[in-house]
């Protein structure tokens, strides 16, 4: 345990705040924060963007974010990681030096490229079966709008090693930016690790990964209880998670001094297993995690010590999410008042198949809940017997088409207006004249690791 | 010997629990508080008793693995968002509030066993409420 290195959360999502992650730089001792844009379906709102102004397709939260931290991080040697670049790390890349050189800073900025893998998923002898249920990718591969592999940290620790302030990457594991930073900062081997101690220190450096990525999260943010979530005080100026890592793997996670949140076991863990599936084999790029025999233990206030991850090699296939056009939907909600409320709702849904039918209107799925009984728990969620529910003060009711036509989606708003003088009586706050969206399905796949090529270019310094 | 009559309680009298989803799974941590509450869950709450729970929306099936290092078990639910989050029609695409849908689940056991379970100190450091 010769040295140690200090990093810190930045956002867990494209939208996600960034002011905590001043106190981690100000007050918490970081000598990096890493910041995951990139949630599982970002990459289809990105490639919307992408389709209308071809030089957008990045997280552009990234721009405004580093306007207000970089000079913070510049005063203090601070170095950001990022996975904003979305499907155009050049372009965010490029107006994040053009946002800063405005003020006058000129961070020296990488782009990590390369993940990208739409043509070889679109090839016509391709084979990339959905690793969740087996199913052939030729039944979507006509409309596939993105196929993102998830890279791992080497070309982030590279761009470190070659003097970058800021990486700005595209989809990439999302704690390979905690692991990058470790792997530069305390020397651990990662492309040529291994001895069980490579892999063991490289584990522990992704649980660490895996605890930060989803900001306030890891630091008693969503804690998920009945009860006791009140006692996780100030969650309004939440410190987000920072990570103090040693050079043998043994990790602190704590948060900046007076800021709100908690840090114990409880809210830690409740982080460690977070989208994990089998937690004895959580697959990255750069080694597979068993959390077995991990331990947490409270030292203190808000320091939770980790030790115990174990790794083995990673496989040699990548994971990569791509995205399939699969139909619109359109959405109404629309209030019914006392009295016979829940009667009146279930007429207006009666008229409304009634009319799909008499129009003709194709649609796959009429899918009706009732927000404020049971939109949260669905048919979990047990409802009062009608005569109780006419006595509600109110009822709402949301209805969503599924159609594989833009046009009858275009039309489905328009079929309610008429009730608001035809139909049955006291209601309130209709929404959703015009509420088309296209609806993305998500295919999961593998792909043989030498099939893709990491890419880091140093940008052209600003000045 | 009399053996005393079992209780049935919701699962959120003696653990906690987050959600999260990847394509069309949900996944959940289920946390005790303490060594007396993990022996519960890890009796009571099965792969079986869960997919039992979930039916009424749930087409696949439930992996469960026990985390005896942390007192927690880790579930998976397989087909449970209609295909994924971005085409899942519900306010709740993501599956975030099934979280509390799993603590609404009833386990069985003793008045003794809760009693001992709500009574025992927790693993977890908690500021003075």
């Amino acid at each position: 345990m010769t040295h140690s290195i200090r990093i810190g959360s930045g956002l867990g999502f494209y939208g996600d705040n960034w002011e905590p992650v001043v106190a981690s730089i100000e007050r918490g001792q970081v000598q990096f924060i890493a910041s995951d844009h990139l949630a599982e379906l970002t990459l289809a709102i990105l490639q919307k963007d992408r389709q209308r102004d071809p030089s957008l397709g990045y997280a552009r939260d990234v721009v405004p974010m580093l306007v207000r931290l970089w000079p913070l991080m510049q005063a203090r040697g601070v170095r950001f990681v990022c996975n904003a670049g979305g499907l155009n790390p050049k372009g965010a890349a490029l107006a994040v030096q053009t946002a800063l050189a405005t003020k006058g800073w000129h961070p020296r900025i990488a782009v990590v490229n390369g993940d990208d893998v739409l043509q070889q998923l679109q090839a016509p002898d391709a084979h990339f079966d959905n690793m969740m249920n087996g199913a052939d990718v030729t039944s979507v591969r006509e409309r596939l709008v993105f196929g993102n592999a998830y890279l791992g940290a080497q070309p982030i620790v590279d761009a470190l090693n070659q003097g970058a302030d800021i990486v700005i990457t595209g989809r990439v594991a999302d704690a390979a930016l905690f692991l990058g930073p470790l792997v530069h900062g305390l020397g651990w081997k990662l492309a040529d690790a291994a001895t069980p101690e490579d892999f063991n220190r490289l584990a522990q450096g992704l649980t660490v990964g895996h605890l930060l990525e989803c900001s306030g999260q890891g630091s008693g943010g969503n804690f998920g209880s009945q009860g006791d979530w009140q006692n996780i005080l100030d969650l309004a100026h939440i410190g987000y998670p920072i990570a103090e890592v040693w050079q043998d793997g043994t990790a602190f996670i704590t948060k900046a001094p007076g800021t709100g949140g908690l840090v114990n076991f409880d809210t830690v863990r409740q982080q460690l297993l977070y989208e994990v599936h089998n937690p004895h084999a959580y697959f990255s790029p750069d080694v597979v995690l068993d959390m077995g025999q991990i331990e947490l233990r409270d030292e203190g206030a808000h320091r939770v010590r980790v030790t115990g991850a174990l790794g083995r090699a990673p496989t040699d296939q990548l994971k990569v999410v791509a995205g399939f056009r699969d139909g619109f939907k359109a959405e109404i909600t629309w209030g019914f008042s006392w009295p016979d409320a829940w009667d009146k709702v279930q007429a207006a849904e009666a008229m409304i198949r009634s009319q799909l039918k008499e129009r003709k209107m194709p649609f796959d799925e009429l899918f009706v809940e009732y927000p404020g009984l049971n939109s949260a728990h669905g048919p979990l969620a047990q409802l009062p017997p009608a005569a109780e529910l006419n006595e509600c003060a109110e009822i709402w009711v949301r209805m969503v088409l599924r159609t594989p036509v833009k046009a009858v989606a275009d039309g489905f708003g328009r079929l309610f207006p008429w009730m608001a003088l035809s139909g049955p009586a006291y209601t309130c706050g209709f929404q959703g004249l015009n509420n088309t969206s296209e609806l993305l399905g998500i295919w999961p796949t593998l792909i043989p690791r030498d099939r893709v090529q990491a890419r880091l270019e140093m940008l052209e310094p600003s000045a | 010997m009399n053996t005393p009559p079992l209780i049935r309680i919701a699962l959120a009298r003696i653990a906690h629990a987050r959600s999260g989803d990847k394509a069309d799974w949900v996944d959940f941590g289920l946390f005790a508080w303490n060594e007396a509450g993990y022996r519960i869950i890890e009796r009571e709450v099965t792969a079986a008793k869960v997919q039992a729970h979930f039916a009424p929306w749930l087409p696949g099936h439930v992996d469960a693995w026990p985390l005896p290092n942390i007192l927690a078990l880790k579930l998976v639910l397989h087909g449970a968002l209609q295909g994924g989050g971005a085409r899942n029609l519900r306010l709740d695409n993501l599956g975030k509030a099934m979280g509390a849908a799993l603590l609404r689940m009833e386990i069985e056991l003793s008045p003794e066993e809760l009693e001992h379970a709500q009574k025992s100190p927790r693993r977890g450091w908690w500021p003075a409420a």
